[in-house]
């Protein structure tokens, strides 16, 4: 360990761990765990929305008409396309390829941005019709009069995908601080673990929004 | 360290999952426009389930991975589907009655 080392920046396994193998796996095992737990809070969200929608079927069908499926369709192309560059930029880190695993993780942030842009208008447009969650609902529309129980789509509607955005906001702040350690030429082949890491959160964002596309949009 | 885990995935299997991944979305929205009843959750969940598979057999790595991954991955799955059976065996097993809402 006293040996001379002349590479910047080199990472060294913590010392309670037996080998930088033994960090790597260890690293990785809490991070599943940690996705586990995410499921398990989505999960419950998405369970309640699959079982009002047996419900009330037809109130469900007309609060997704306010859902248009075509920027719902467009985020979900963005954010599978941004899964690729993520899993893009591991590759490259793997290969110790800086520039272009830098280039693969500020083109996940572009997609996450333009995610956010789409989710904004889609909000602002629901708000400006009065079609906020729970109490606030406002909305005086013909389906608010067939439908007495609508704002509960909208209820859950906002608690997933502000959720999900939530989750898109942290998932970018994770991935600026993979791309300044990577600036400084923390990662390659030798250690990529943090890089790994945020690529299994972003991944699973992509995930979650998988199934929160056709049920908000396409099957109500 | 980097001998063992460093079976990275050939650039090409990412871009053909991309274009799976694509083409299964068209599908979704296809199958959207046509009324399959009772079948509609059954299928847009489907659908969504295996393109849940492809991200993480091949984005996530499961498929390559250590299988404890997968357990611990697997183990949310199986109560997030225990908490939906559950919460269904109540609910649609109750006597008919008005709801306020």
């Amino acid at each position: 360990m006293s040996t001379a080392n002349t590479v910047v920046k080199q990472h060294h396994h913590a010392h309670h761990f037996q080998s930088a193998e033994h960090e790597y796996h260890t690293s990785k095992l809490g991070m599943w765990v940690f996705l586990a737990t995410e499921i398990l809070m989505f999960g419950g969200l998405i369970v309640g929305y699959i079982i009002y929608h047996q419900n009330y079927p037809a109130m469900f069908h007309a609060g997704s008409q306010f859902a248009d499926w075509r920027l719902g369709a467009l985020n979900t192309v963005v954010l599978l396309v941004s899964s690729l560059t993520m899993a893009l930029s591991i590759f490259y880190a793997q290969k110790n390829d800086k520039g272009k695993m830098l280039l693969n993780l500020y083109m996940t942030l572009a997609c996450a941005a333009i995610f956010l842009i789409v989710k904004y208008f889609e909000y602002s447009h629901k708000l400006h019709l009065g079609l906020a969650p729970g109490k606030f609902f406002s909305y005086t529309g013909p389906e608010a009069a067939e439908f007495s129980n609508l704002a509960m789509y909208f209820s859950f509607y906002f608690c997933l995908t502000g959720l999900h955005g939530i989750h898109v906001v942290i998932g970018m702040a994770f991935i600026t601080w993979v791309v300044i350690r990577g600036h400084r030429g923390e990662f390659g082949s030798h250690y990529y673990t943090p890089v790994e890491c945020v690529g299994l959160l972003w991944h699973l964002i992509d995930l979650i929004w998988i199934y929160l596309f056709p049920l908000l949009y396409l099957i109500g | 360290m980097a001998s063992d885990h460093n079976h990275s995935i050939p650039l090409k299997v990412y871009f053909n999952i991309l274009i799976a991944l694509l083409i299964l979305t068209v599908i979704t929205v296809v199958a959207a426009r046509i009324d399959f009843g009772v079948l509609n959750t059954v299928i847009a969940l489907g659908i969504a389930s295996i393109k849940a598979t492809l991200v993480l057999g091949y984005f996530m790595h499961l498929k390559y991975d250590d299988k404890l991954y997968w357990v611990v991955f697997g183990n949310a799955i199986f109560f997030l589907i225990l908490l939906y059976f559950l919460s269904v065996l109540d609910i649609f097993t109750r006597i008919p009655q008005m709801n306020p809402l």
